[in-house]
């Protein structure tokens, strides 16, 4: 158990400084801060005076050392583009992102554990072999292509939803949430459907597999041999062991849904961290761009470590092999 | 030809339609009815009618026009050109990369390897798009403006390779490790053969297998990935438009009602890719069943 954990700790520490260096070295080589901030009459002499000021006629390693330091403190620069820091800026849309990756993560839990079990216990039926055929579309379809289709059919040929932004957002304290207002639910329905589309699909087929593996193994022969009820058998054992990987999928599908939701906030205009980092793409906005990046390795690595942990203690065997 | 008998129908039908699609896309410049890079080649007066099977289509453009008064049905065709140029190309240097590195890896070990595997263990934790949306933005951030378009598909290449070399790494190297220690290696070896020759005549042949499947399973998801950063605006410029770019500028008029635009290049882009899954999961479970649920 500790020992995984180290194991983790220590790949997770890599990456973030990893992830940093990147980050550092984008603030530090991606454009010069100095000509970006000084007159364009600036003397030679103004100019060192501004370098010496922001501390870049330092060796580099004392640079990326004070860099860290700033980062660990929250302070990660003023925003090119709007004159604002950028954690404020991040803060300020992340409840718009986290809300649409949890909407989405309970939509393709919703549906896709009862598709799977379902395609597991009747391989051969129509509906089976429809949503197996369905998946396969499901997964040669880019994520925009999905979000500009729906928006066609259902926000403007139907006009039933909007299409754009989050609607009427209600403010908990510095965190804005959409779940409580009629209109916030019904912005927030294709942008989530949209999104849950991708892991959706890897649900089903996981807990499918999954299912029919498990059905095929000697304790789910014995139930049966015990003549014990075939609902308990298929949802009180078979499905409860299934679902083992699908926790582990479901934890590291939490990243890349967060990664793919730039792509569904550019599609619909949703005012999260994805948009926020396609703008600053689009500005060249650098500590924008570096701020995310921190955040998002951040995220991944706590994700990770999170997974890892929450396995080894729902699976005993995990724990007598880490010991 | 007893192979092809067990092929079943859904495989030779995708595989007849990728086929039929990639051919369609390397004669662009023979079958489009203009050139749509060539802005002499259309006029802004024909700009957004719609295809000619709908009411007020002009039977001169059969799937309508774009902003700009392009032939939609050439547009696509030379943008499905870029979009799989670009997507093999990527899967190209992945594979280079990976390949290389996995054979050194798995052949020297130590600390090369682990150094090797611990940045793809790195770039694995973070997904494909992600990171390709980081170099392609960064690139764009660093190179002046006429340079990035002209630089374009480079830099799409490298943002889509960076991530996808780790797998061919990963298996060359697992199948490098199992290899070293066969007869043929240890005789190369007592010869006196140099390493360079001892692991690209040598082993190279015997690992590279797997490594052609995976590029299979690959090609959907570098055109896939091209096409997201495409229209996200950090891929192919207008100017020369891949997929990806015609749905992003027909995403901007969806909501006058407009459809052709992004309908007909979202349509070829689902289909080829679509196509080229099911012929290569196929491959997979045919050649390779241990990489299933892997990629």
């Amino acid at each position: 158990m500790l020992k995984v954990l180290l194991a983790r700790l220590g790949q997770g520490v890599l990456v973030l400084l990893a992830v940093s260096a990147i980050a550092f070295a984008m603030f530090r080589y991606v454009g010069d801060p100095v000509l970006t901030m000084s007159r364009e009459d600036a003397t030679p002499q103004e100019k060192a005076e501004l370098r010496a000021f922001l501390g870049l006629d330092q060796p580099v390693p004392v640079q990326y050392a004070k860099f860290l330091w700033r980062v660990v403190r929250a302070d990660l620069g003023i925003s090119y583009r709007n004159q604002r820091p950028v954690f404020e800026l991040i803060a300020q849309r992340l409840p718009a992102t986290l809300e649409l990756v949890l909407a989405a993560t309970v939509i393709s839990l919703l549906l896709g554990i009862p598709l799977g079990v379902y395609c597991a216990l009747r391989p051969g039926g129509w509906l089976a072999r429809g949503v197996q055929t369905l998946s396969l579309i499901g997964i040669s379809t880019p994520t925009f292509v999905t979000g500009i289709a729906l928006i066609l059919v259902f926000a403007v040929w139907l006009q039933w939803v909007p299409s754009f932004g989050r609607g009427n957002v209600v403010d908990l304290g510095g965190w804005t949430t959409g779940f409580l207002t009629a209109s916030g639910l019904k912005s927030m329905l294709l942008p989530a459907l949209t999104l849950s589309l991708f892991q959706l699909t890897l649900i089903m087929r996981l807990v499918r597999s999954e299912m029919i593996d498990v059905l095929s193994s000697d304790f789910i022969r014995f139930a049966r041999a015990r003549g014990l009820p075939a609902r308990r058998i298929h949802f009180t054992l078979a499905l409860r062991n299934a679902l083992m990987p699908v926790i582990t999928v479901t934890g590291l599908q939490v990243g890349q849904l967060v990664a793919f939701a730039i792509v569904t906030e550019t599609v619909f205009q949703w005012p999260g961290m994805g948009l926020l980092f396609i703008q600053a793409v689009g500005f060249s906005d650098i500590p924008v761009m570096a701020a995310y990046l921190l955040f998002v390795g951040g995220l991944f690595v706590l994700i990770n470590t999170v997974v890892d942990l929450v396995y080894v203690l729902v699976d005993p065997r995990l724990r007598v092999r880490g010991a | 030809m007893t192979m092809w008998a067990t092929v079943p129908w859904s495989v030779r039908l995708a595989a007849l339609v990728a086929l039929g699609l990639l051919l369609a896309a390397l004669a662009a410049p023979w079958l489009a009815a203009i050139d749509p890079t060539d802005l002499r080649n259309f006029n802004l007066a024909d700009a957004e009618l719609p295809p000619a099977f709908v009411e007020d289509g002009d039977p001169r453009f059969p799937l309508g026009t774009d902003n700009q008064g392009r032939d939609l049905l050439s547009a696509i065709l030379y943008g499905a050109r870029v979009s799989i140029a670009i997507g093999a190309a990527a899967v190209l240097t992945a594979l280079t990369i990976g390949v290389t590195l996995g054979l050194v890896a798995g052949y020297v070990g130590g600390r090369v390897d682990a150094v090797i595997m611990r940045v793809a263990d790195v770039i694995l934790s973070f997904p494909t798009i992600l990171l390709a949306l980081l170099v392609a933005g960064v690139a764009r951030a660093l190179l002046p403006e006429a340079e990035a378009a002209r630089l374009a598909p480079f830099v799409l290449v490298g943002a889509i390779g960076v991530h996808d070399w780790v797998q061919y790494a990963r298996t060359v190297r697992a199948a490098t490790m199992v290899e070293r220690s066969r007869d043929y290696v240890r005789a190369a070896q007592v010869i006196g053969l140099p390493a360079r020759r001892i692991l690209f005549s040598h082993i190279l042949p015997n690992v590279v297998g797997p490594v052609l499947v995976i590029g299979t399973v690959h090609l959907a998801g570098a055109v896939l990935t091209e096409a997201t950063l495409s229209f996200l605006g950090v891929g192919m410029p207008p100017t020369d438009p891949s997929l990806g770019t015609l749905i992003r500028i027909g995403n901007e008029f969806i909501f006058s009602g407009i459809w052709w635009i992004a309908a007909f290049p979202a349509l070829m882009l689902v289909v080829l890719v679509l196509a080229v899954n099911v012929v290569g999961d196929w491959l997979r479970d045919r050649f390779n069943p241990k990489l299933r649920g892997r990629t």
